[in-house]
């Protein structure tokens, strides 16, 4: 483990890791972020589930350095009277945990059919990139839409509340498979015809083998490098699906729904209720794009900047 | 006696979409244990097809037409992929011209060899590295134990190629076909390498097939060679006899092209004009217009390796059976007489 360590502290990755200020300034900022967002429970002075703690005279109070400020309610209140900063840290979470679903769902089926496509290539892979293809050509909010439409008026609103988390992972996880079924097949025809694939057929692998063991550990950089930028269009996928009202319910809101519950109260003067949650959201977004750009500056580096 | 490995006629045809090639035409030879074999012949002549073809590992859109290769007593020309994929890397090893590519980059050595072992056998990890520490010894690598965990960019070109030809060797394989194993080093590692092949096939009764463009390499390590031409074995024999006395024209023509062969600063003998692409191989002995001995008969039929009277040597040139006077399948020729209607033959 100490070994690992000391060689980590040596390798390039984290010497120019080192060196950018940016990268550095948007990894901090994004483990805080994200230690908040898993420590909510923890962390949020109240709990913004618990409906005996909220009440209601409490509602639309302003963040606390305002005249009618309460010292309470730091970030103030929404609507409801629940604390802005508990639902904020509360929503993070689920932002979070559904763009991190989402993303291991769409690496998952994406890899799989990636490498499929590109190691048998032919026939399998025409058929599945026109697939790819097909499923790109619908808009993710489309696909999402007619989803979740479909479900909450199949199940009622009720069962959908209770479904909505592993439903908005499915959902934004199926629609973006295809960035990485392309990402993946197009380095595995890179990889697979140079000559350690060959002399792994040689040696009398299976194609199996020689897929997920050989070839997949090469063509990962770029797989890598997507994933950043995916989880952040995840996360915002998501807060578009909320908006508009077909992702997270208000009971449970995540960053979109916060954001869209706000909204109609802006013109009455609660601009906090969709202010803070958005600022939350694109620091968060804006952090996951910096390192993103820093890792595939790392991970290519014939890619010169300027 | 039985040869450990016997090709007959083998045939391999490229589907194409502009019709079918044939890129090796009927070559036949055999190979016993602890020989070694040169196979000899230019770019395109079809050497590296013919390794290929012997594994039954030709890449689409080609495919074995013809032929059989007996190796150890199964035609692998027609043995299923589940089989045959246990001979691959097993019986037979492989290894290839270019060491820095052939070793996975992101997977140790170690890990690289444990996995050939376990792919073949059923044995454990340690009993695994035990084997891989005992191969990188043999092949000289010094303190085998730190370079397992090594990665290949720690190693230098010559150390790659031992660590290759250790993986080739880690599954005790009966035959091993190099196909050009130095023309990525450098010539001083070159000799060295080709040292350590020779003494391991030797110690270990393995037999050896050599690929190769350098005659000058054959000539100097492999017992027997075979000359390939288009697609066709055009001589084989004993090496020394080959260097020495070699009959068909091509090879002829090699022999003088060595530069050991003149005075300093005179010009290479070279033979005229170009090897013909398997697309439009002219009828008849393919040699036949870069060849200064050519008859009508070779423009029309093609010649079949014939054993030579009193050697272990087989040409396929209709001069060369014409002046042995073999008959049987060979009308016999004189250099400047015309002959007409010979049709029939082969």
């Amino acid at each position: 483990m100490k070994n690992y360590w000391q060689r980590f502290k040596k390798s390039y990755f984290f010497y120019s890791f080192k060196r950018d200020p940016v990268a550095i300034a948007s990894f901090i900022v994004l483990m805080v972020l994200i230690a908040t967002a898993l420590l909510a429970p923890l962390i949020a002075p109240f709990d913004p589930y618990d409906s005996a703690s909220i009440d209601i005279m409490d509602a639309e109070i302003p963040p606390s350095w305002m005249d009618e400020g309460s010292a309470k309610f730091i970030l103030g209140t929404d609507i409801q009277g629940r604390d802005l900063l508990s639902t904020i840290i509360h929503g993070m979470r689920l932002s979070v945990l559904i763009g991190c679903g989402a993303v291991m769902l769409q690496a998952f089926l994406g890899i799989s059919i990636g490498l499929i496509s590109g190691y048998a290539g032919g026939k399998t892979d025409a058929i599945l990139m026109r697939i790819a293809d097909v499923q790109l050509s619908f808009s993710t909010l489309m696909v999402a839409i007619i989803i979740s439409a479909i479900f909450q008026v199949a199940f009622g609103v009720s069962q959908y509340e209770q479904m909505a988390v592993p439903l908005l992972v499915i959902i934004i996880g199926v629609a973006e498979w295809p960035q990485y079924a392309r990402t993946v097949r197009a380095s595995v025809l890179g990889e697979k015809n140079k000559e350690y694939v060959e002399a792994a057929r040689v040696t009398g692998y299976s194609s199996k083998r020689i897929m997920v063991a050989h070839i997949l550990p090469n063509s990962l950089s770029p797989v890598l490098v997507i994933s950043t930028i995916q989880v952040a269009n995840a996360v915002m996928s998501e807060a578009a699906l909320s908006f508009m009202g077909l992702g997270m319910p208000v009971t449970k809101p995540s960053l979109g729904s916060l954001i869209n519950s706000g909204f109609e109260y802006i013109f009455s003067g609660s601009w906090w209720i969709t202010l803070f949650p958005g600022i939350v959201l694109v620091i968060f977004v804006l952090v996951i794009n910096l390192l993103g750009d820093w890792l595939r500056d790392v991970m290519n580096p014939k890619l010169y900047k300027g | 006696m039985r040869h450990l490995l016997e090709v007959t006629d083998l045939e391999v045809t490229f589907a194409l979409r502009f019709g079918d090639l044939t890129a090796i035409n009927g070559i036949r030879f055999t190979l016993d244990k602890g020989e070694t074999l040169g196979l000899v012949g230019e770019s395109g002549a079809g050497k590296s097809v013919t390794g290929f073809a012997i594994i039954n590992l030709i890449s689409k859109p080609g495919y074995i037409s013809g032929g059989s290769i007996t190796f150890e007593g199964r035609d692998l020309a027609r043995l299923p992929d589940e089989q045959m994929r246990d001979i691959r890397g097993n019986r037979i090893s492989m290894i290839f011209q270019d060491p820095m590519m052939t070793l996975n980059p992101v997977l140790s050595i170690g890990t690289q060899m444990v996995e050939t072992l376990q792919a073949h056998r059923q044995i454990s990890q340690t009993a695994a590295e035990a084997i891989a520490l005992e191969k990188l010894r043999k092949v000289q690598i010094p303190s085998p134990e730190k370079r397992l965990g090594q990665y290949p960019h720690e190693f230098s070109g010559g150390m790659r190629q031992r660590i290759v030809i250790a993986i080739a060797l880690l599954t005790d394989p009966a035959l091993i076909i190099a196909d050009e194993p130095t023309t990525a080093l450098d010539v001083t590692i070159q000799a060295e390498i080709m040292d350590l092949l020779l003494d391991l096939c030797a110690s270990e009764d393995m037999g050896l097939i050599l690929i190769t463009h350098d005659l000058a390499v054959v000539s100097q390590v492999t017992e027997n060679i075979a000359v390939m031409y288009a697609g066709k074995i055009v001589e084989s024999g004993p090496t020394a006899q080959i260097v020495k006395d070699p009959r068909h024209p091509y090879t002829q023509g090699l022999i003088k092209a060595l530069p050991g062969s003149l005075q300093p600063g005179a010009r290479l003998n070279q033979i005229p004009g170009m090897m013909p692409t398997l697309t439009d191989i002219p009828p008849g002995c393919a040699f036949h217009p870069r060849c200064q001995f050519r008859a009508s008969l070779c423009e029309q039929v093609s010649p079949v390796l014939f054993d030579l009277p009193g050697t272990r040597q087989t040409a396929a040139c209709h001069m060369v059976a014409a002046k042995t006077e073999t008959k049987g399948w060979y009308p016999s020729v004189s250099e400047t007489q015309p002959v007409e209607g010979m049709h029939h033959g082969a």
